[in-house]
């Protein structure tokens, strides 16, 4: 049955609706008359509507709008109680003006802009650095404001917790290391030398290296969440109102656990990853053990493990520092957390990899 | 009686969005006083720029006499100690217990004796009723007993100044009733001024004896004075329809 009828008479568009108005489409054809040059006024009749729904509303709200952006007077008859009231509340209050587009800006003024706001992220972050490593080396003067059971429990998450997987994780790399030396060395003969590989590389970087992505997954990463939450449930905005430094409260305990710890899981890092290499020279390559143990000793030199245990101390602070920082500036919603937490694994790892660098060119330089 | 807060021309907002422009007011020593309006005017704001959570666009307030934003990271640090506040969620702290919670303060800026401060927070904790729960961790309380919780731990240092951010935010009527009583009963006995973030009706008739109205519309204040007066001699339509849920016309 069709329920819209309409005619044009006298510069008058009259429309009848009736029978039941539900799950109409907008009746273009009849819109498209609006338009027409002659029609001064517009008027709708309801008096055979049986029921309706919000098709109805839609369509007589644009005819409405149209007719009210056209000038020409819209004048409804016989409508049921719900839809007139629906109608007044829709129109009730007028549409939240959008804002003007910003003026599209050229090139230069938007790398400008992208310059200036790394720049601004480089500052603050180094602002922030430099604040919690003031109180983390004034610490033994100005007794930080924090608990000591914050520490031991960081000191344990950080510490004996993250040991099963760095050991593994050092071990697999240690084989995998020894596997791709092997291939090398055997062309010459010298398969013998895969201890010396494998002893140098762990100590000196790898292991370091390992240990500090395994912890910017583990440790920065919930570093990020949990500080992060404690922006959401405003626990920080607490700390502020009542005089709590958040640096001394919350990042100084475990930028401390973790610089701490990390230097003790390189070690065993270290350790894991030449028995890693032994379990393929021994195994694998027929190397007699005695021989493998004795030239992964001559190998070992106290400079590289140095160097290693440097290496693992830097990355402490990178580690603990890029998830304290991504915590502390989460924004208040959920959301917030989730990309805290991923840049400050992101930027933890990529800091590391920045420090490395720096580090081997320094070391090089002065012929370490 | 003297003025505990008094803000002058106070202009608060983010960035280049202001929420209040120049807004004069004054909290007395005893108030109950309650910063109310619709969603979006900027309460909650101004609660931030009162606790030194972010800084005014423009103006000052002082506090208890000091200009705050003037005043230096020592003089911020003993206001900070003579003021307490309760978050909407009660923000306590997650991995501690509620005697830890209420100890922080404590222990941080009092000379008192471990025993002692374990029995002043057993006393803070009996005054909001929950006395028996020192050892439960906040996740083990219901919502209601967060907020009774974090008010103790407002409460600690026998505060001058405590703020609330929408309190009742959360409750059952019940629960929400119960904590009007108990503001009332720390205003009445302690003396404590309260300075109320709300826009429940029945708390704000309930405790409310001075308050100003932050209208969203024109990013001022538009009414002040008691809540009761003014639902009597509404000085706007805005202010009318507010404190009748919109019965007025």
């Amino acid at each position: 049955m069709e329920n819209l009828t309409y005619k044009i008479s006298n510069g008058v568009l009259r429309l009848d609706i009736s029978g039941d108005y539900k799950n109409k489409n907008l009746p273009e054809v009849f819109l498209a008359q609006i338009k027409s040059p002659e029609i001064k006024r517009i008027e709708i009749d309801a008096k055979d509507l049986n029921s309706w729904d919000s098709s109805l509303l839609v369509m007589l709200l644009d005819i409405y709008h149209k007719a009210t952006a056209l000038n020409i007077k819209f004048d409804g008859k016989n409508f049921p109680n719900g839809v007139q009231k629906l109608i007044e509340l829709s129109l009730a209050v007028k549409p939240q003006q959008e804002p003007p587009l910003p003026a599209k800006q050229s090139f230069l003024d938007c790398f400008g802009d992208f310059g200036l706001h790394i720049f601004h992220t480089f500052m603050k972050g180094a602002k922030f650095a430099l604040s919690n490593l003031r109180t983390f080396f004034w610490a033994p003067v100005f007794k930080p404001v924090s608990r000591t059971v914050d520490f031991w429990f960081a000191f344990q998450e950080c510490g004996p917790k993250a040991l099963p997987i760095v050991l593994l994780i050092s071990f697999m790399v240690g084989l995998i290391l020894a596997f791709v030396g092997a291939i090398q060395l055997q062309i010459f003969g010298a398969q013998v030398y895969v201890a010396s590989l494998v002893t140098i590389g762990m100590t000196r970087i790898i292991g370091a290296i390992m240990v500090g992505i395994i912890m910017a997954g583990r440790t920065g990463a919930s570093f990020a969440a949990t500080i992060g939450t404690m922006q959401v449930n405003e626990e920080i905005d607490a700390l502020k109102t009542m005089g709590v430094k958040t640096e001394e409260f919350l990042i100084f305990p475990r930028l401390k656990a973790l610089v701490i710890s990390m230097p003790i899981l390189t070690m065993f890092a270290d350790f894991a990853g030449i028995l890693g290499g032994a379990a393929v020279g021994i195994l694998a390559l027929d190397i007699p053990s005695s021989e493998y143990f004795r030239y992964a000793y001559k190998a070992w030199h106290l400079r590289h493990f140095l160097v290693g245990i440097f290496h693992a101390l830097v990355f402490g602070f990178i580690i603990a520092l890029s998830g304290c920082y991504f915590g502390v500036n989460c924004g208040r919603d959920a959301d917030s957390v989730g990309t805290s937490t991923t840049k400050s694994v992101v930027y933890g790892i990529v800091w590391m990899i920045i420090a490395t660098g720096l580090i081997t060119f320094c070391l090089q330089r002065m012929h370490i | 009686m003297e003025n505990v807060i008094q803000a002058k021309n106070l202009t608060i907002g983010y960035g280049p969005k202001v929420l209040l422009r120049n807004a004069d007011f004054a909290v007395k020593e005893g108030d109950i006083f309650i910063i109310m309006g619709g969603s979006g005017c900027g309460k909650s704001s101004l609660l931030k720029v009162l606790t030194g959570l972010i800084p005014p666009l423009q103006g000052s307030f002082d506090l208890l006499g000091v200009d705050f934003n003037r005043a230096s990271s020592e003089q911020k640090s003993l206001l900070r100690q003579k003021t307490g506040i309760l978050y909407q969620s009660g923000a306590l702290f997650s991995s501690m217990t509620l005697a830890e919670n209420i100890a922080m303060p404590l222990e941080q800026y009092s000379a008192y004796s471990p025993s002692t401060i374990d029995e002043l927070v057993r006393l803070k904790l009996s005054l909001v009723g929950l006395s028996g729960y020192e050892n439960y961790y906040p996740s083990e309380i219901s919502g209601g007993m967060k907020k009774r919780a974090g008010l103790a731990r407002a409460l600690a240092l026998d505060p001058k100044v405590v703020y609330f951010d929408e309190p009742s935010a959360g409750l059952d009527p019940v629960s929400s009733a119960r904590l009007d009583d108990l503001m009332l009963e720390i205003n009445a006995n302690l003396g404590t001024t309260l300075v109320v973030v709300t826009h429940e009706l029945q708390s704000i008739f309930n405790i409310g004896n001075n308050s100003i109205y932050l209208d969203a519309a024109t990013k001022t204040i538009t009414g002040s004075g008691s809540p009761k007066d003014l639902l009597k001699n509404p000085p706007n339509e805005r202010i009318a329809q507010f404190l009748t849920r919109g019965k007025e016309k």
